[in-house]
């Protein structure tokens, strides 16, 4: 297990990059420490699987170093960093029967056949894969070659990190949710470095201690499930997360009070500075706006209401602007026309995308 | 965690620093293989072509690595003498005649085994598959009393239909490949749409199998053009092949090596550009045919 | 096949016009073929039923095993030759670029030369006086001359096989290797797999459908070789080039036996036959079976 630092990494697929497009990858730095659960998360093309194939050895970036435990591993191998990883598509090796899948990185690497028998079982057992050890891997199903490639991974005791690159695109939804609570598992068990990468945030969220949101090439912000949900650092990171996600006003702010559609909303931190901004906008969560009591609260239409099970989502507007609203299944709601108001807590200010703190 | 995470997406790309992608990859001597492959291809073409510019005079006397009289004169007597530039014309008749009957009758027949199961489907797949493997010379004879007696005989459509006998079993196979490739959903949603069979056909399916079917006819072109047993056989004077003209000319007008190695380098010019046409599908085209 | 098609029996009439047009090119002449083969003939017009005469006489003749040996031995040959070379260098081609063009291209061009013309090529190309590489063997001190030593014959017509067919090999063996996903190499790289392993485990499993096809393609169209050795040898010097085919057309053009040889058409056709479906079944079957 080993600690990871990337130090000012950035990637082109392109031999000569001249502008920020050409880059896959912008410069970043980051750290992950060992032993921890993190998730890449971001949308396609968001530049999240360069990133794992970054750190796991598989491209060498176009600037930029991947130190592990301190030590510069950038012009290594995937072998020599010791890194394991499990692909989207189920990589088995369909002349092998399971067993032989398993042990392969082993032999590669000339480990004794006792201790490979042993390590190889041991795994079997921890993946439910025994009763088929000896089966040719190519009848499998798509899961249980998932489980192969993961396999192939855990045998291997030592290993620096274990990278995921959305591991569970072509597995049953069904079985996706037990897989997904069985690597969790796992990772408390085994206790390895394990990153993440997928685009569905229910599987980062469940999955990751630390979430690293990343969009465009950038990363918009490094922070646990609960950080990204109460406090996201970018319009994007509250719009992506969360269902629905975060309901995004245009607004003017002054001070502690924020203007939206005419119309002041008080806030919880005051702000200044903010009037040279090209863009302003106010930011709360749906769980935290309201239905208001008769007469109070900011007049808005209804457009759509969408009955979700335990609760609805009313999709209004204020002003043109569209919001969701949860509320509860026993709130009555009538006619094309609500008030609403905001948990006054929950209110942020973003200024051009961004987080800006406020004073107390 | 979050703390010890920094984040910076300003970019900072000092060129000093860029490396190339890739760096690490070794450079080693593997492309020798292909080169030298290509180079072993390629040597006996460049002898031919190098007869084809020298006089009958030096071929026989002297030995020499390039021409030293450069002369297009065995060209020259190609493109002059009908018989020759017929030879030409007529081989490419039945090869492009050949190629649009058997895509053209293969394209339904590959439809079918690739969306149906219908009775005896698996042995007439593979009893098609089989006159592939029927040695043209058996047939040698015989087609020549067939076609003699139904009054095809020296006939561009002789050759054509006869050549279906391997082509078009080709065609099918990898029409079939290319066709199971398409989803059948796509069929299922023109139906649901409302297209009619024919409409769907033509409007939808025929252009998303584009490639298998430029594939598929270069292979029928391919097989037609090379092909001179039958060819051959087929013909006497109006619809003789190139290929047979040359061997008459060993025979008849003796030793003109010169005009011989000028017509045999002449007809790898239609490939060459059929090849170059069809070379991002070729590869395609044999991965996908089923076995 | 796949399981999931619709049972539709109505799909012959699709299948009509392919089994008329194959049926017309191969029943009839092979019914003729059949009909020669169990009748002895006079002056080309005179037929009297044989039975099973012709056939026995052909398995019985020294001249046939001769020939069937000729043509198993050069099969064997071109076929140890040809798939392995075709296999290493599809290995070694690059696999993007604008390289890939220029050395399909290339590759492919003597699949598209008229096979006479192959044979003509060779010809010239090996010939002793005025032939490159007569010439060149000759000049390293070797005795070489194909056109009356057996064993040169031999080396020239394996050698034009080889230049002749092996690109079709590697256009299989390409595709076969281009369609391996990236993750199987950058999984094989993290498992620390070696250059053999990658091959043994992934490379030459994923092409084994594609060399199925290149095996079956090549031991069909080299048993059915004609042309090529014709216009390079005409089966010489004496017989020792003499491939099936070539005797075959000897008996029945040359020497107008056509009884004989229409017998020897079919056993060659059957066997032909056999041995692809014997091949076949057997790949398909291992490929089910694993």
């Amino acid at each position: 297990m080993a600690r990871i630092e990337l130090a000012s990494l950035a990637h082109a697929y392109g031999p000569r990059p001249r502008g920020d497009a050409d880059y896959a990858l912008k410069t970043i730095n980051l750290e992950f420490k060992p032993g921890g659960a993190y998730a890449l998360l971001g949308p396609s093309g968001c530049g999240k699987t360069t990133l794992l194939n970054l750190i796991s050895g598989l491209l060498v970036p176009t600037e930029g170093s991947v130190l592990f435990d301190g030590t510069d591993v950038t012009e290594q191998t995937s072998e020599q960093r010791n890194i394991a990883q499990v692909f989207q598509f189920p990589v088995v090796y369909d002349t092998m029967t399971v067993y032989e899948n398993l042990a392969f990185p082993l032999r590669n690497r000339g480990v004794a056949r006792q201790a490979l028998d042993l390590r190889v079982r041991e795994i079997a057992e921890m993946l439910g894969l025994t009763p088929s050890l000896m089966q040719k891997a190519r009848r499998l199903t798509a899961d249980a070659k998932q489980k192969i490639s993961l396999g192939r991974g855990l045998v291997r005791a030592d290993v620096s990190a274990m990278l995921f690159d959305e591991p569970l695109t072509v597995i049953d939804p069904q079985l996706k949710w037990e897989l997904r609570s069985q690597l969790k598992q796992l990772h408390r068990q085994v206790g390895t470095t394990m990153i993440y990468v997928t685009h569905d945030q229910t599987e980062a969220l469940t999955f990751a201690d630390t979430v690293i949101v990343m969009y465009d090439g950038r990363i918009l912000q490094v922070g646990s499930p609960q950080e990204l949900f109460e406090r996201p650092h970018h319009t994007f990171v509250g719009y992506f997360i969360g269902s629905p996600g975060m309901n995004i006003l245009h607004a003017s702010v002054e001070g502690r009070t924020a203007t939206v559609a005419g119309r002041a909303i008080p806030l919880p931190r005051a702000y200044d500075r903010l009037a040279d901004r090209a863009r302003v906008e106010l930011g709360i969560r749906p769980e935290f706006v309201r239905i208001a009591p008769q007469g109070e609260g900011v007049p808005v239409r209804i457009n759509r209401i969408d009955d979700v099970g335990r609760f609805k989502i009313a999709r209004v507007s204020l002003d043109g602007q569209a919001l969701s609203v949860m509320v509860g299944e026993d709130t009555q709601l009538s006619g094309d026309s609500a008030a609403i108001e905001f948990d006054r807590a929950h209110l942020h200010v973003y200024a051009d995308g961004q987080l800006v703190d406020g004073k107390a | 965690m979050t703390d010890t995470a920094t984040v910076a997406s300003r970019p900072m790309h000092s060129t000093g620093a860029a490396r190339r992608a890739g760096a690490r990859r070794r450079i080693g001597f593997s492309w020798l293989v292909p080169a030298l492959y290509i180079l072993f291809l390629m040597v006996p073409i460049y002898w031919l072509l190098n007869m084809s510019f020298k006089t009958t005079n030096e071929i026989l006397g002297t030995f020499s690595l390039w021409p030293n009289e450069f002369t297009f004169a065995n060209y020259h007597k190609i493109v002059t003498d009908p018989v020759w530039y017929n030879g030409y014309l007529n081989s490419i008749a039945y090869a492009t005649l050949n190629t649009i009957l058997s895509v053209s009758v293969a394209l339904p027949a590959a439809y079918a085994f690739s969306r149906y199961r219908f009775l005896g489907d698996k042995h007439l797949f593979f009893w098609l598959l089989t006159n592939r493997m029927a040695p043209p010379a058996i047939f040698a004879l015989p087609f020549f009393q067939l076609y003699s007696s139904v009054g095809l005989f020296d006939t561009h459509i002789a050759v054509a239909l006869a050549h279906c006998l391997f082509n078009i079993p080709l065609a099918v196979w990898i029409l079939e490949g290319f066709m199971s490739g398409v989803p059948k959903e796509i069929d299922e949603t023109a139906y649901i749409d409302g297209y009619s069979f024919r409409r769907f056909f033509f409007k939808i399916f025929i252009p998303l199998i584009a490639g298998g079917i430029g594939v598929a006819a270069f292979f029928c072109f391919m097989f037609s053009w090379v092909e001179l047993l039958l060819a051959k056989t087929l013909t006497s004077v109006a619809a003789r092949p190139i290929a047979s003209v040359m061997t008459r000319t060993i025979s008849i007008s003796g030793y003109e090596l010169g005009v011989l190695a000028a017509a045999g380098a002449l007809t790898i010019v239609p490939g060459a550009i059929v090849i170059y046409f069809v070379r991002n599908y070729i590869a395609k085209g044999f991965a996908l045919g089923r076995v | 096949m796949t399981l999931d098609k619709t049972v539709n029996n109505r799909a012959w009439f699709m299948v009509l016009p392919v089994l008329v047009l194959v049926a017309f090119n191969a029943v009839i002449p092979l019914m003729t073929v059949v009909n020669y083969s169990v009748q002895e003939s006079f002056a080309g017009n005179v037929f009297f039923f044989e039975g099973s005469k012709w056939f026995e006489q052909v398995l019985h003749s020294e001249r046939f095993h001769a020939a069937l040996l000729r043509q198993l031995a050069f099969t064997a040959t071109i076929l140890a030759i040809e798939i392995p070379l075709g296999v290493g260098i599809a290995l070694t081609m690059p696999r993007k670029g604008p390289w890939v063009s220029v050395c399909l291209v290339l590759m492919a061009l003597p699949l598209l030369i008229p096979w006479n013309v192959v044979g003509a090529i060779w010809n010239i190309f090996a010939l002793p006086s005025f032939g490159l590489l007569g010439r060149a063997i000759n000049g390293l001190g070797i005795s070489y001359n194909f056109t009356r030593d057996a064993g040169d014959a031999w080396f020239t017509l394996v050698l034009m096989d080889v230049w002749h067919w092996t690109s079709l090999v590697v256009l299989l063996a390409y595709a076969g290797l281009m369609a391996i996903p990236n993750a199987y190499y950058q999984a094989a790289k993290i498992d620390g797999a070696s250059r053999w392993a990658v091959f043994r485990y992934i490379q030459l499993p994923k092409m084994r459908r594609v060399l199925t096809i290149a095996v079956l393609l090549r031991l069909m169209d080299s048993f059915m070789i004609y042309t090529e050795p014709f216009v390079l040898t005409g089966g010489g010097p004496g017989n020792s080039t003499t491939l099936l085919s070539i005797d075959l057309v000897k008996i029945a053009l040359g020497q107008f036996d056509l009884g004989p040889a229409a017998a020897m058409s079919l056993i060659y056709f059957l066997m032909v036959l056999a041995m692809s479906w014997v091949f076949y079944t057997v790949m398909t079957r291992e490929e089910a079976r694993t």
